[in-house]
């Protein structure tokens, strides 16, 4: 267990510092020595079900200078927040803790105070330089009414992003104890205008979009794409460490696909002038793509290996078939079709067999299938002249349910990695286009962007 | 949005003298020689695409550098007919005489003004054999951004397959999608979303 915990948090702090030079790192993450009780007793929260009251007060900083303070203020903020996402706990505010003493040491922390302010959990956490520029992180979740220690972890690793650390530990957390896989490490994708230019070519008035990724967050937003050209339809590889879009670098739309951590560029399904490719689509297995392309004369569907040889058409139909999404074992792949003439929601074994239509409304387009164990696909549906929503359709009943209910146009939805979230876009407030991420429950709703126009959110795995 | 710019609202007086002016005497011998035109301003944006490999037979040859004479002392209102061959792309972009043609909502078939407007359009890519063309597909915001681009792709077929029919060859005729990306007119109205819903012709080489 201690050495899965070990790769996992090598592989996340490598990952919070991709873009720096490669430096070698110092044994990172072990459980602190703490006395072992069975499961049952580690798992805080009465009743099976209910939902459990925690409390995250600042860390401590021990021997540190304002830097180290900063990342202790930092890791307690985003903890919580993490933690609050999920909505697996309710979190006591954090600007209702000034009456209680801060905690003298990790483990000297008034409990019987934190019960008396009705916290069920608090996460004691203290920030520690190291050597080498480095910090230990080190945190502690208490059981005010046991007074005990129910789960415990420290990772030692650089300043540069402190936020990955609060963001391991809520996924720990989740996981010790609710048996959940959690998000708050992941990425999300999307396409901007924040840095538009014009467009180079012989039409004015034509401004570049670009794709940029964020943590699930929002936070530490980064730039993919510089061709001041147009580049649409982002959505991660499987292993999240590549980008397939669509861009029109070349005068035409041809799928290309960004490693992103090895700056490495490929356009695996071999555009030409005549021959046009968009909407690129990840098998789960990330050996194959399916994408959208006119080289049999009209928009059909096709699967290619990511290599880009195996061309096999899917769809043949002089109607249009775009915007593919591959069931969660990768047998069956969902798209939008409008062979009846209005866009709609078709499904179709991978080997072009049992074909069947799903969705019957006005216009519905960016199915998104769902993770596992979720059997359902999200869609952008048109719920009023030129305005979209959020709606899913459980594929075992064909229920269907509305998300977003009419503020904006909504649409382009991508689930989280756990299937319990969904960000997409929406007009809603301002006007401007923005990524939001809400529930699948529709709860929760929140904005990831502030600049520019943001569009067409791909959720990393 | 400032409409000078955009070939749709060129005065038609101009696209018709000089579409009809290049029917009627481009193809014959002009009986005086022509002033020469003057050199490109660029070659960058030119010099991108592809050179166009087929010779300007129809054209009216230019005079060399050493026996040009200056330019005639005429109306000024009615272009040379080799205007066209003098301008440089971007240029000739911006006051084209390739007209777009217009589409219904979430449709791609051409209506009987589209099928007029591509038959001027084909008369003058016969008249200019070298010129090389972009169709772009284009749609109004309405619709999703994914459908679009083959909602585009399928309207940018549709003006090409009419020029093939009109006897272009299809190397010259090249097509992108844009979807609902570039829009024409930024309205949030309907007439906006009807000059949005286009296909447009860009030429790409001359």
């Amino acid at each position: 267990m201690i050495s899965i915990f070990r790769s996992v948090i090598c592989l996340t702090i490598l990952a919070g510092t991709f873009l720096a030079a490669v430096t070698p790192l110092p044994p990172a993450g072990k459980f602190p020595a703490f006395q072992q009780r069975s499961e049952v007793d580690l798992i805080i929260g009465d009743r099976i079900g209910a939902q459990p009251t925690f409390a995250v007060p600042d860390c401590l900083n021990v021997e540190g200078g304002a830097e180290v303070s900063k990342a202790a203020l930092t890791i307690a903020e985003v903890l919580w927040d993490d933690l609050n996402f999920e909505r697996e706990f309710r979190m006591l505010a954090r600007d209702t803790y000034a009456s209680i003493p801060p905690a003298r040491s990790l483990t000297s922390l008034p409990l019987d105070r934190w019960r008396e302010l009705g916290a069920d959990g608090v996460i004691s956490c203290s920030v520690m330089s190291a050597a080498d520029g480095q910090v230990t992180v080190t945190a502690r979740l208490f059981n005010t009414r046991s007074l005990e220690s129910a789960f415990g972890v420290e990772y030692t690793g650089p300043l540069t992003n402190v936020r990955i650390y609060a963001h391991q530990l809520s996924d720990e957390i989740h996981r010790h104890q609710r048996g959940l896989v959690g998000v708050a490490r992941t990425k999300i994708s999307f396409v901007s205008d924040r840095d538009s230019q014009s467009v180079l070519g012989l039409v004015e008035n034509r401004q570049t979009k670009e794709v940029y990724f964020s943590d699930y967050d929002g936070a530490n937003t980064q730039r993919v794409t510089v061709s001041r050209s147009l580049n649409t339809t982002p959505h991660w590889a499987p292993n999240a460490r590549a980008i397939a879009y669509t861009s029109w670098r070349r005068g035409f739309q041809d799928i290309f696909v960004s490693h992103i951590y090895e700056g490495r560029l490929e356009s695996p399904a071999g555009g030409t002038i005549e021959i046009h490719n968009w909407l690129p689509s990840w098998s789960p297995d990330g050996r194959q793509m399916a994408l959208t392309s006119n080289r049999d004369g009209n928009s059909e569907l096709y699967v290619i290996n990511v290599d880009g040889s195996n061309v096999r058409r899917l769809t043949n139909h002089p109607g249009i078939d775009t915007t593919p999404t591959w069931s969660p074992q990768g047998h069956q792949i969902a798209f939008t079709s409008d062979r009846t003439g209005s866009p709609q929601i078709y499904v179709i074994d991978v080997d072009g067999t049992g074909l069947r239509r799903i969705s019957f409304e006005s216009y519905c387009d960016r199915p998104t299938w769902s993770p596992a164990p979720y059997n359902e696909i999200a869609y952008s549906s048109r719920t009023s002249p030129g305005h979209h929503d959020i709606k899913i359709i459980d594929l075992a009943t064909s229920e269907v349910r509305q998300v977003t209910f009419g503020i904006g146009t909504n649409e382009s939805p991508s689930y989280s990695p756990n299937g319990r979230h969904i960000a997409f876009m929406s007009t809603r407030g301002s006007g401007d286009k923005h990524i939001w991420v809400v529930g699948r429950d529709g709860r929760g709703l929140r904005r990831l962007t502030s600049t520019g126009n943001n569009e067409m959110p791909s959720w990393s795995p | 949005m400032n409409t000078s710019r955009h070939p749709f609202f060129l005065p038609t007086a101009i696209i018709l003298l000089s579409g009809s002016f290049s029917l009627s005497c481009v193809r014959n011998a002009p009986v005086a020689p022509e002033p020469p035109p003057p050199p490109p301003p660029g070659e960058s944006v030119s010099s991108a695409s592809a050179p166009p490999s087929v010779p300007d037979l129809d054209l009216p040859e230019s005079p060399t550098q050493s026996n040009s004479s200056p330019p005639p002392v005429t109306s000024p209102i009615i272009p040379p007919e080799d205007d066209f061959t003098a301008r440089d792309l971007e240029e000739l972009n911006r006051n084209s005489p390739l007209r777009p043609v217009f589409f219904g909502y979430d449709s791609s078939t051409l209506d009987a003004d589209g099928r007029s407007i591509l038959e001027d359009n084909s008369e003058i890519l016969l008249d200019q054999p070298t010129w090389v063309i972009t169709i772009e597909g284009h749609c109004d915001e309405r619709g999703t951004p994914e459908y679009n681009l083959a909602l585009g792709e399928r309207r940018a077929l549709a003006a090409r397959e009419y020029l093939l029919e009109r006897g272009l060859s299809p190397e010259r005729l090249r097509t992108v999608s844009y979807g609902k990306e570039f829009p024409f007119n930024g309205g949030d109205n309907e007439r906006a979303w009807s000059q949005n819903r286009r296909a447009h012709f860009v030429i790409t080489a001359r």
